[in-house]
């Protein structure tokens, strides 16, 4: 753990927090009112929470919505930049990887993680060829 | 009465906002943030209730006052949260299609924008040239870095090296000082005879110009203070670590940036923060066709003439669409470009901005040759260094693509074929096929053919569902 909030107390904004909890494969993890999804993972010490296609470890490298690294999945909407998502209290979040199939197959078998519930509208997004 | 569509709200866009609105618009104001103000004046949330949100920031009085200026104007419709997804049409002024709602969502509003001009002011991200280990969780780019502090209040490190090229790196660096971080090295990878050569004449004077020089000197003050190492003509040229970065490795570098054998160091840090300058985001100039420009060093930037005129008739191209000079050289361009596209006439105080803004033009040039980047860095990467982050693709394998049509290498590699779809990678993939062409060439006669890796018709996510159920939604934002 070594990425982190800077104390209220220290900051020379002066700040008033209000704090704001979400969800985070089960876990609660709360940060501040205001910071993005990406931003309260970070301040909890959370450096990564994606998987690419060979199974590295993700999570934000450009901050600004640009490297679509820090995607996840909130509540029930998959591929979310986190970085450009404001967090609000009770998001439900879940973590997401790219790596091979057989072991998410072996998983849903095994009776792991519930599946999200499915959003209301088509989950798929228009980017190109993916 | 005209209707200008300015797309995004930084430094540039707020100018032409502005300007616009004096020449007496009607201005549909787009930003995909929550509130103007861009990279540069990135604010934390109001949520955070800060009392004292100007500490940060430089020339925020300025800033905030323009900013209360046009969202207040009767005649400014400021869209927050919305994002541009297309630019369409072949003829006139393309119609601006954008969808408002919480990033990423799937619920978000569509609609279209139709005007009578268009300023694009959409700015720039960090050039992010790979590295063997760049993808580890830790490494992350200067801007993100400053991103971070500014916007979440978080630093993303407590022993940080922050390496590159540019005076940008000073700012980030003060920035995690500031945070209570400890910066172990500043590096800049080119040399301090190149650097000098770039600015060539009489620095200050340029620098003073264009506003820059005594933030910059606040800066260098704060890493003095500090004792913070500056190194100049050194890089990380690797990062290593166990599931996040856990060390980089230094080396010096030649003035091509090529390593120079037997001087690496290891560095302990549990983040990297690397910027090799700014791209500028140019999906939506070249969706709507207007023609970019190359620079020598193959950075592509929106041609435009010395009223920010694009090719496309009725475009505008401000900021560092139209080259990297940063915050005062975008606020000239933006003043500019909103008062033209909003049919103001010519008067004395536009031919002074004519003239700020060619002062930014040689701003830029001079920032570009002072801190270049050296063709020598591909030999930093090694057969399974990661290029394309969104799908792995390792260095081996582009490398035997690279005499394959680019559409067949796209494919076969899967390189730009990711969720960034090419942002990042896109240059680089570019770079090094037509390095790996030139090599090749007296060989087998053959040329790496490149396509435009900026060209994404859909210039952002767009859900399937909000594409479907938007079919029948309003046909234009008539201002009222």
């Amino acid at each position: 753990m070594s990425s982190r909030a800077i104390r209220p107390d220290a900051d020379v904004l002066g700040r008033a927090d209000r704090p704001v909890t979400i969800l985070v494969d089960g876990t609660p993890v709360t940060g501040i009112a205001g910071q993005s999804i990406a931003g309260v993972l970070l301040a909890a010490g959370r450096t990564a929470w994606r998987y690419g296609p060979t199974g590295g470890a993700r999570g934000v490298f450009c901050g600004i919505g640009v490297c679509f690294d820090c995607l996840l999945t909130v509540n029930g909407i998959p591929d979310v930049r986190a970085c450009r998502r404001r967090a609000r209290d009770g998001d439900v979040i879940a973590t997401q990887s790219r790596a091979a199939a057989p072991s998410t197959v072996d998983d849903n078998e095994a009776g792991g993680e519930p599946e999200p519930p499915a959003p209301a509208t088509t989950p798929s997004s228009v980017d190109g060829a993916r | 009465m005209r209707h200008v569509a300015v797309i995004g709200a930084g430094p540039g866009g707020l100018s032409a906002a502005a300007t616009a609105l004096g020449a007496g618009a009607h201005v549909t104001l787009v930003d995909a943030a929550e509130q103007p103000g861009g990279q540069y004046h990135r604010a934390p949330a109001p949520e955070f209730g800060a009392t004292r949100p100007d500490r940060l920031q430089h020339g925020w009085r300025d800033f905030a006052a323009r900013r209360d200026q046009v969202l207040g104007h009767s005649r400014c419709t400021f869209l927050p949260e919305t994002s541009v997804w297309a630019l369409e049409g072949a003829d006139g002024i393309p119609v601006v299609h954008v969808l408002t709602g919480p990033a990423d969502g799937a619920g978000r509003r569509r609609r279209t924008i139709e005007a009578d001009a268009l300023v694009l002011a959409v700015g720039a991200h960090d050039t992010m040239l790979p590295f063997p280990g760049w993808e580890l969780p830790g490494v992350v780019t200067a801007g993100a870095a400053q991103a971070l502090v500014k916007g979440e209040r978080v630093a993303i490190g407590e022993q940080v090296v922050v390496a590159g090229t540019g005076p940008f790196l000073l700012p980030v660096a003060a920035a995690l000082l500031g945070a209570g971080s400890t910066v172990r090295q500043v590096l800049e990878a080119n040399r301090p005879g190149r650097i000098a050569a770039g600015w060539g004449a009489r620095p200050w004077q340029l620098a003073a110009q264009a506003g820059k020089l005594p933030e910059l000197a606040g800066y260098a003050a704060t890493l003095a203070r500090h004792r913070v190492p500056v190194l100049a003509g050194r890089a990380v040229v690797a990062a290593r670590g166990d599931g996040r970065v856990e060390e980089v490795v230094t080396a010096r570098l030649r003035d091509d940036w090529s390593a120079v054998p037997g001087t690496e160091r290891t560095v302990a840090v549990d983040a990297v923060c690397v910027g090799h300058g700014f791209s500028p985001q140019l999906e939506l100039p070249v969706a709507a066709g207007c023609a970019l420009r190359a620079e020598p060093d193959g950075r592509r930037f929106v041609a435009v003439d010395a009223d920010l005129r694009t090719s496309r008739p009725g475009v505008y191209a401000v900021g560092e669409l139209t080259g990297i000079a940063g915050a005062p050289a975008a606020r000239a361009e933006g003043a500019l470009a909103g008062w033209l596209a909003a049919g103001g006439p010519d008067r004395p105080a536009v031919r002074a901005l004519r003239r700020r803004v060619a002062a930014g033009r040689r701003f830029a040039d001079r920032l570009a040759a002072a801190h270049p980047i050296g063709a020598g860095w591909p030999g930093w990467l090694r057969d399974d260094t990661v290029v394309c982050r969104c799908e792995d693709v390792r260095y081996r394998a582009l490398r035997l693509a690279a005499d394959q049509d680019p559409r067949v290498a796209k494919l076969g590699t899967r390189a730009g074929m990711g969720p960034c779809q090419g942002r990042i990678c896109g240059p680089t993939v570019a770079a090094l096929r037509s390095a790996e062409a030139a090599r090749r060439r007296a060989a087998a006669g053959t040329a790496a053919r490149g396509g435009n890796p900026h060209h994404r018709p859909i210039a952002q996510p767009i859900r399937l569902g909000e594409l479907a159920a938007a079919a029948d939604t309003e046909h234009s934002e008539e201002p009222s």
